[in-house]
């Protein structure tokens, strides 16, 4: 298992260090120099040739790439041109709601996705199940910023029953230590900051959840539709072992190896989904953030939160692979 | 299996007189006729036919210009004119007829979505083809080229697909070339691994061993033999990955990043545009997000029952 993770780890080098590669000749592909890109439209000559230099700019390429390399690795990711902000700051500040936001929806789509998915397999060929696979079909096709703008003017704008914008209502008093609205609510015992926190969640969850649960529903659907009929649930059967033993023994837990899979898989629909979600709902997350970088080209904002983003994949899908290997020792092997 | 006809004479001829419904038809060919059987497959392809005619003879269907704001007199901040005798889906809030705007946003999203998945197909099936190629027949730098092509692929991977083609788009600027180069390089990761991992399991087959043993050269068992029997899963996704291209067209455009031209009628776009008038006039909204879901719809639908069809698992 250590060999394992360790291998896994060893592959995650030459991928960072491609990715730092294109993100520095991203930077330089800008149109115009890059300094005239980092600056805008408030570009001067003394602007640029004071970014040339606190940049280096006026450096050899290689001799520009290992100080860019150098300030990554000591947790410099530049700074905002709007803001003049460290982009760690802003990142490390705002992430918090983008998890709070990914973990409700992706919570959602298992706890909805799996049990929909076993039903109409059980029930294969009926009306439940067309309704099942009709439903996720759906759900695939219907763009997340369009799905995210009906719900929020139907069910906010319209009918009043959930908050329009926003992460939690400014007016209420809410102590806020980890940034995460509804488990700082949960610590600190203010119970009304953490429903309002999850009633505000609620609509951008649901917008961001659906693809992911109807993904869900149709893999568990197709995995245990297989599972079902495998000779060891036969000899299942024919041992007399009654049906809930069945399926819960020895239909769900194999049925759901490829289901624990998929759900890794959703982190990165989860990232692109959260930039459009969060800008439909002004939540305020990396997605929003990212979003106003942008408007206003603000491309070191880009930059870093891009690494920093394809860090957290990575590590998500290093988590996954383990976790598979942990579950099936088969993977381990190979 | 059932024989038509009593074995001839001859002995070689023999296994070949069996059932054609059986035996005979080619992998295609077979494929081709289940779709034909499959409803899923004949609502997916006249969905998709419907959308393609309607992008193709935009121009009769309509006697206005896209984006002509002709009428902009006529809207007002709270209203916004419904269907009547001239504009039988009503005007957009800028004043340009919305069926125009519908049937010329149709084309634009078959040219973004058919190029942008032909830049992607293209490069990724080489990328694809150079790894699988290289690792599937082996030869001395067999292996080297494959993990080299599939590092950079993994690169690309490592960055959330729809944020990949949002920071292409950011610089090459806001045209339509820019929009579909960017949503083309976010798909090459898909194709080239797809085309790799059936290359390389094709690699293995009995029939690839029997050419190198005939003495065949590594080049031509790749291309006559292994690329041709690997692409059908790649053809399939990219069936499937004309549903996302559309929709991540439109989502570059929410995002700000789609072309600026008042003139391109654009389902993303005309969503956006929509949003503050939607006490207004919802339809705005409506049509064009209800479009893009059925498109999409369309090509998901023919895709699967296409990956259906050529699965030999599945075929009867």
């Amino acid at each position: 298992m250590l060999r394992f993770v360790s291998r896994r780890l060893a592959l995650m080098v030459p991928v960072l260090v491609g990715l730092s590669l294109l993100l520095f000749a991203w930077v330089r592909a800008l149109p115009g120099d890059p300094a005239r890109a980092l600056l805008g439209e408030r570009a001067t000559p003394d602007g640029i040739a004071r970014v040339n230099a606190a940049y280096g700019f006026d450096q050899p390429l290689f001799v520009q790439y290992f100080t860019y390399v150098k300030a990554l690795l000591h947790g410099d990711f530049g700074s905002s041109i709007q803001t003049g902000r460290p982009v760690m700051d802003s990142f490390l500040e705002r992430f918090p709601a983008t998890i709070e936001l990914g973990f409700a929806a992706l919570l959602l789509a298992v706890v909805v996705g799996v049990p929909l998915g076993y039903l109409a397999a059980r029930h294969q060929g009926r009306a439940l199940d067309t309704a099942v696979v009709s439903g996720s079909l759906l759900g695939v096709v219907t763009p997340v910023f369009f799905l995210a703008i009906l719900l929020k003017l139907v069910f906010a704008d319209q009918l009043h029953w959930l908050p329009t914008a926003q992460r939690q209502n400014p007016r209420i008093e809410a102590t806020h230590i980890t940034n995460f609205y509804v488990l700082d609510g949960l610590m600190t015992r203010e119970w009304d900051a953490a429903w309002d926190a999850l009633v505000h969640l609620a609509l951008p969850a649901i917008a961001l959840g659906t693809i992911p649960l109807a993904i869900i529903v149709r893999i568990t659907r197709a995995s245990v539709a297989e599972v079902m009929h495998e000779d060891y649930v036969r000899t299942a059967e024919s041992k007399g072992l009654t049906a809930t033993v069945i399926s819960r023994r020895h239909i769900l837990r194999n049925a759901l190896l490829p289901v624990v899979t998929t759900i890794g898989l959703q982190a990165g629909l989860l990232f692109s989904g959260a930039v459009l979600t969060e800008t439909v709902f002004s939540f305020n997350g990396i997605g929003q953030y990212l979003f106003e970088a942008i408007g206003q080209r603000d491309y070191p904002v880009l930059q870093g939160f891009i690494i920093c983003i394809a860090i957290v994949y990575s590590l998500i899908n290093l988590l996954v692979d383990v976790a598979y290997g942990v579950i099936d020792p088969r993977v381990r092997a190979s | 299996m059932s024989m038509s006809l009593p074995p001839a004479s001859g002995g070689v001829d023999a296994g070949l007189v069996v059932d054609p419904e059986v035996h005979g038809v080619s992998l295609w060919r077979g494929a081709v006729r289940r779709l034909r059987r499959n409803p899923t497959a004949i609502v997916g392809a006249l969905i998709v036919l419907a959308f393609v005619v309607l992008a193709v003879i935009a121009p009769l269907l309509t006697s206005y210009e896209p984006g002509s704001a002709e009428w902009a007199g006529d809207v007002t901040p709270t209203s916004v004119p419904g269907p009547s005798e001239d504009h039988w889906l009503g005007l957009d809030r800028f004043g340009s007829d919305m069926w125009t705007q519908m049937v010329y946003g149709a084309r634009q999203s078959l040219v973004y979505g058919v190029v942008s998945t032909a830049i992607g197909l293209a490069a990724g099936a080489t990328l694809g083809a150079l790894a699988g190629g290289f690792g599937a027949v082996g030869g001395r730098f067999g292996g080297w080229v494959d993990t080299t092509v599939m590092r950079c692929v993994d690169v690309m991977l490592s960055i959330p697909s729809l944020l990949l083609a949002v920071s292409i788009a950011a610089v090459l600027g806001q045209n339509s070339y820019a929009v579909m180069i960017a949503i083309g390089t976010a798909q090459v990761p898909i194709f080239a691994r797809l085309l790799r991992g059936s290359m390389l399991s094709q690699g293995k087959a009995d029939y690839v061993l029997a050419a190198d043993a005939l003495g065949l050269r590594k080049g031509r068992i790749v291309m006559s033999h292994v690329l041709p029997n690997s692409v059908g899963p790649t053809i399939v996704q990219a069936t499937l990955n004309l549903a996302t291209a559309i929709i991540e067209v439109a989502a570059l455009s929410y995002l700000g990043l789609g072309t600026s031209d008042p003139a391109v009628a654009e389902w993303g776009r005309m969503l956006v545009a929509a949003q503050d008038r939607f006490d207004a006039a919802p339809r705005l909204a409506v049509l064009p997000g209800v479009a893009i879901a059925i498109t999409a719809l369309g090509f998901t639908l023919f895709g699967e029952a296409m990956r259906e069809a050529l699965d030999p698992r599945t075929r009867r």
